[in-house]
């Protein structure tokens, strides 16, 4: 995984959709994917929030990435990522994924489950910002496969 | 000697502790108050590869690290 660099990025603070999508679309039309999904992750303004902030640990995301590109690559696909860390205000965006393939369908369901396993494993934790302060978003959180061993 | 550290939200310094498996870690963890209620729902990793069990024994500079419940995006 070599060229982890090129598929999984990490930002302080909130995505340059435009710049990002736009340099997939970009790098990847000519390799002959004939299906390029991308979704864009946006802050909403709810519950009174100024926005989210996240915490990343990265040894691990890298390597939840790295198992999720082998999958994508047995299907002749990639997936692509694209993330903040820190604060991002309502109406920005955190989170970017993508996919690359062949086939229409391939894409399509990958990019669900892809999009699903990140939100449900991948080392992120997301804070509300209120008042300025950050407060864990504990009840929209979910336990990695395998916790409680300590317990 | 293993460093215990702890992730995002749970708010605490690392350890350092003479400890040679994760039984021990646990007996450790159930007793300090900081900690003690983040230990269901944290997933556990020992040198960044998550683990599932805790019959595993731990080596001299092992990192264990404890991961709370997760939600990016």
């Amino acid at each position: 995984m070599g060229k982890r660099k090129e598929y999984l990025q990490i930002f302080d603070g909130s995505l340059a959709v435009e710049e990002i999508t736009n340099f997939w679309y970009n790098k990847y039309k000519n390799s002959n994917f004939g299906a390029i999904i991308t979704f864009v992750g946006v802050v909403r303004d709810e519950n009174q929030i100024e926005g989210l902030s996240f915490d990343i640990y990265e040894p691990i995301l890298n390597s939840w990435f790295d198992s999720w590109q082998k999958k994508a690559n047995e299907k002749d696909a990639i997936v692509l990522m694209a993330h903040s860390r820190g604060n991002v205000f309502n109406h920005e965006s955190s989170y970017i994924a993508a996919v690359c393939s062949p086939k229409r369908r391939v894409a399509l369901e990958l990019i669900d489950e892809f999009v699903e396993d990140f939100k449900a494993q991948a080392p992120i934790w997301k804070y509300d910002i209120i008042n300025n302060q950050r407060v864990y978003a504990k009840d929209r959180s979910t336990a990695i496969i395998g916790a409680g061993i300590l317990s | 000697m293993v460093k215990i550290e702890f992730l995002g939200p749970i708010n605490k310094e690392n350890m350092d502790l003479d400890i040679s498996n994760l039984s021990q870690l646990s007996e450790i963890l159930k007793s300090d108050n900081e900690v003690s209620s983040w230990l269901d729902t944290c997933a556990v990793a020992i040198n960044d590869t998550l683990v599932c069990t805790k019959n595993i024994e731990l080596k001299d500079g092992d990192k264990i690290s404890l991961l709370p419940p997760v939600c990016g995006g």
